[in-house]
């Protein structure tokens, strides 16, 4: 055999492997991938966004390119860039950290990223097929029921799919978290990035359900003659917005959380601490998930829902801030006084406190209703929340790879270079958003295609635009980090940064199996522990057994697949009724797919404890 | 605990749904969805609520509601709950032909339910003209009413598609949870129901 042929094979071989793993490891590497495909797509278009507002009267793109340029890229960044690459750190870490082989449903996780995976490629199709949607991330009716084309229907549908599959990623981490704990991770010693994607994941359970809702009327509205927003008909279109942000306002917290726990993990590794206020930390973050559904109408305070609602609205908002700030205070109480290393996961991390503070701050600026009025769709919004979501969820994203890189795929990132590749996105991040406050103050306001000379706003766009360059430089330079690790770099030892959670207890990468001995665990920081005494491991809570292991399946790819081309279905059977064709074949196919789940047999398969002797004398 | 011994337990445990790791998962997992479930139908409801007294014509909730057929199906409804409950009980018995039996007479008394739903849209949009596109008010009614009958095919079809599965091989720890869970389901149904038959149809003929 040539060699060519067998290097086919094993591409061949190594695709399917991906496309029927139940792996938690490698279904990380395939959200991560996908993830991160969708960040530089949305990238892209931020880049248009900001090259068209460089500078006065601009017509680089037309005005309808624009709004479509908005509408993807903030439903882009947050559905399929962020979402996603959280749910890649959750399943490379979550499993590790509480010491268990894999997550509850290892066959509904594979399903969740292939929905998730489907409904973002149908979001984009949108590109190709005349036209994205256009009525900005939020879509409110009537704006989005009256806009032509079929753009808005992708919206409708490809966040459907997706949004499915987001919704079963929470509910395998919820049980993951409940039930697969190893003896001894009791709750309050679970690691922070756990505890915040156990309250993540409550928080997807209970918010996504409300845009499913919302999604259906406005697919019922667009696709099949319903009058839900359609004023005439006696339709209404604020129960759009409050169904949006109902869900959209725990979505801010679901984006955040996770990384809020990854920074209180980086923090204590590499300031050589344990955390300061560990149970303060949970209770602030159990606090936030809580509040986090109280305040869906702070966006909400100029629709006229009355003064009294406002109130209510804008104190509980406010009260948000007061679990956020015993988090940053702690955060700064580890450091203090600890012996602090600064690597890049820790250099993003410390540039993410003062910069989400300042996007915190704004926050109850924006909080106080009726200040609100004043800053309400302009560019001050766009500036608050982008010092929340890139100051925050962003450097959380790129602090969190730097740290389990090696875990993740074997070698540590070269350092220089993340270094590097912090600066000028750092630079780049204060320079594109700060400005953006003031012309928003100045009265810039958001979403519009162009502005005129002679308004004062064309210094202020034009440092904006220079500095999303230089965010752009950053995000090459960590991609060029990305390849020239994976060619250059020796290969990762199983604890490279001295850490004290589980995780650091196994090789990098981990075998298949994670754990061949279920581990013991004595306290917060199990590793720590066993390090301070001496131990050169975790203690096994179990003797070497045979391991019960799951089946890879291909019906999670069928199923969204299926989705995928009902999705199709729906959106064209307006036009024609033999798309109807299109409806009845993918739904087969997903239905089709799930009763074969539920009817055949599928139990797994056993490691014999023999060979696990024989791959551990190779491995240690 | 080999395949062997989930397959072909050598005695029941009492509680056969929660006796492997992947029951246990199954149990709370389901739990969870059920929790996803409600703030669905609470949306619905929501929804419903706000564009209840946005009826065109003579369409109205006082109008077109009989409480003759709802009464009917809600007792059919009611006690297929209940039915479902005793094929439960005889799972933890581990008496595999009397759960079936119980099982078939839920799903008979599912079918029922629907049987009755169907005939009132139809009534509906023969008699009055009061379709899905009528009005706000219409809208809100089918999707919120039409959203239960969906639940009510998915969990019959459920049923159906385990009794015939297993009828030859009777119960184990493998599909013990099935049978629970899909049971759990048609519970949640049921509640759900509850509360349509309370909002929608006794608070619409009150006004």
């Amino acid at each position: 055999m040539s060699n060519a042929i067998a290097q086919q094979r094993g591409l061949a071989a190594a695709i399917w492997d991906y496309m029927t793993t139940v792996d938690h490891k490698k279904i990380a590497h395939l959200y991560l991938v996908s993830g991160g495909l969708f960040f530089l797509i949305g990238g892209l278009e931020a880049m248009i966004i900001r090259i068209q507002l460089m500078k006065p009267d601009n017509d680089f793109i037309s005005a309808g390119l624009y709004n479509e340029m908005i509408t993807m890229h903030g439903t882009t960044m947050i559905f399929l860039a962020a979402m996603p690459i959280i749910f890649a750190l959750m399943n490379a870490v979550v499993p590790l950290q509480i010491g268990a082989r894999d997550v509850a449903f290892p066959f509904l996780n594979s399903l969740g990223f292939w929905l998730f995976l489907f409904g973002g490629l149908l979001l984009n199709v949108s590109w190709f097929t005349g036209g994205a949607p256009d009525a900005g991330w939020t879509n409110y009716a009537p704006l989005s029921t009256t806009s032509p084309g079929h753009g808005i229907d992708y919206y409708v549908m490809g966040l459907q799919i997706s949004g499915a599959g987001t919704l079963i990623g929470g509910i395998n981490f919820l049980v993951t978290i409940i039930n697969m704990r190893a003896p001894g991770m009791t709750y309050m010693r679970m690691p922070l990035f756990t505890w915040t994607s156990f309250i993540t994941s409550t928080l997807i359970l209970f918010a996504f359900p409300a845009l499913t809702v919302g999604l259906f009327l406005m697919m019922f509205d667009r696709m099949f003659g319903s009058a839900f927003f359609d004023v005439t008909a006696g339709g209404n279109e604020i129960i759009w917005e409050h169904l949006f942000w109902i869900f959209g306002h725990p979505e801010v917290y679901i984006l955040i959380l996770p990384l809020f726990g990854a920074f209180s993990d980086i923090i204590s590794t590499f300031s050589k601490k344990r955390l300061f206020g560990y149970s303060a930390m949970v209770f602030a973050t159990v606090l936030i998930g809580f509040l986090g559904f109280m305040v869906w109408a702070h966006h909400m305070f100029t629709v006229g829902l009355g003064p009294i609602a406002n109130s209510i609205f804008a104190v509980s908002t406010m009260a948000i801030a007061v679990p956020t700030g015993i988090k940053i205070f702690n955060w700064l109480f580890t450091m203090w006084g600890g012996s602090i290393k600064m690597s890049a996961a820790m250099l993003w991390t410390v540039a993410f406190i003062p910069s989400f503070t300042i996007g915190g701050m704004t926050g109850v600026m924006l909080a106080s209703a009726a200040a609100d009025y004043q800053y309400h769709d302009t560019y001050f919004v766009v500036g608050h929340f982008h010092y929340v979501i890139v100051g925050g969820v962003v450097f959380g994203i790129f602090a969190a790879l730097h740290y389990w890189w090696p875990k993740m795929f074997g070698k540590v990132l070269n350092e220089k270079l993340g270094h590097w590749a912090f600066w000028p996105f750092f630079i780049g991040f204060h320079l594109t958003f700060f400005i953006q406050h003031f012309l928003g103050l100045m009265g810039m306001p958001r979403r519009y295609w162009t502005y005129f000379e002679g308004q004062s706003l064309a210094t202020g766009n034009m440092i904006s635009t220079v500095g999303a360059f230089f965010m752009a430089l950053g995000t090459l330079i960590f991609l060029y980090n990305v390849v020239y690790t994976a060619i250059k770099e020796p290969r990762a030892s199983a604890d490279p940064w001295d850490g004290r959670t589980l995780e650091w207890s196994i090789p990098s990468t981990p075998p298949f199996y994670n754990f061949k001995q279920t581990p013991l665990v004595r306290g917060l920081d199990p590793l720590w522990i066993e390090k301070m005494e001496g131990r050169k491991g975790i203690t096994p809570a179990e003797p070497l057994g045979d391991i019960h292991m799951p089946n890879g399946s291909i019906l999670p790819f069928l199923m969204s697949f299926g989705l995928f081309i009902a999705g199709f279905g729906f959106i064209y059977q307006v036009d024609h009724n033999a798309w109807f064709i299109a409806v009845a074949v993918g739904m087969g196919l997903t239905l089709g797919s799930m009763l074969t789940r539920s009817l055949k047999d599928d139990l797994g398969y056993h490691i014999h404890k023999e060979d696990l002797i024989e791959k551990g004398e190779g491995k240690e | 605990m080999s395949q062997e011994d989930i397959l072909n337990p050598k005695q029941m445990p009492s509680d056969p749904e929660k006796a492997t790791p992947e029951g246990k998962n199954k149990f709370v997992g389901f739990w969870m969805f059920l929790g996803g479930e409600t703030v669905l139908f609470a949306s619905l409801f929501g929804t419903y609520l706000a564009l209840v007294r946005s009826t065109s014509g003579e369409n109205t909730p006082e109008n077109l509601f009989g409480l003759e057929l709802v009464f009917i199906m809600t007792m059919l409804l009611l006690t297929s709950s209940l039915t479902s409950v005793y094929a439960m009980y005889h799972m933890k018995n581990n008496d595999f032909k009397k759960m079936q039996l119980w099982l078939g007479i839920t799903v008979v008394l599912g079918l029922g339910f629907l049987g009755c739903e169907i005939y009132e849209f139809y009534h509906y949009i023969h008699e009055y003209g009061f379709t899905f596109r009528s009005s706000a008010f219409g809208s809100a009614f089918y999707t919120l009413v039409g959203f239960h009958g969906g639940h009510v095919v998915f969990g019959l079809s459920w049923f159906i598609a385990l009794m015939l599965r297993n009828r030859k091989r009777g119960l184990n720890l493998y599909n013990a949870p099935k049978y629970y869970i899909a049971s759990l389901y048609w519970h949640f149904i049921d509640v759900v129901w509850v509360f349509i038959f309370t909002v929608v149809y006794l608070l619409g003929k009150v006004g």
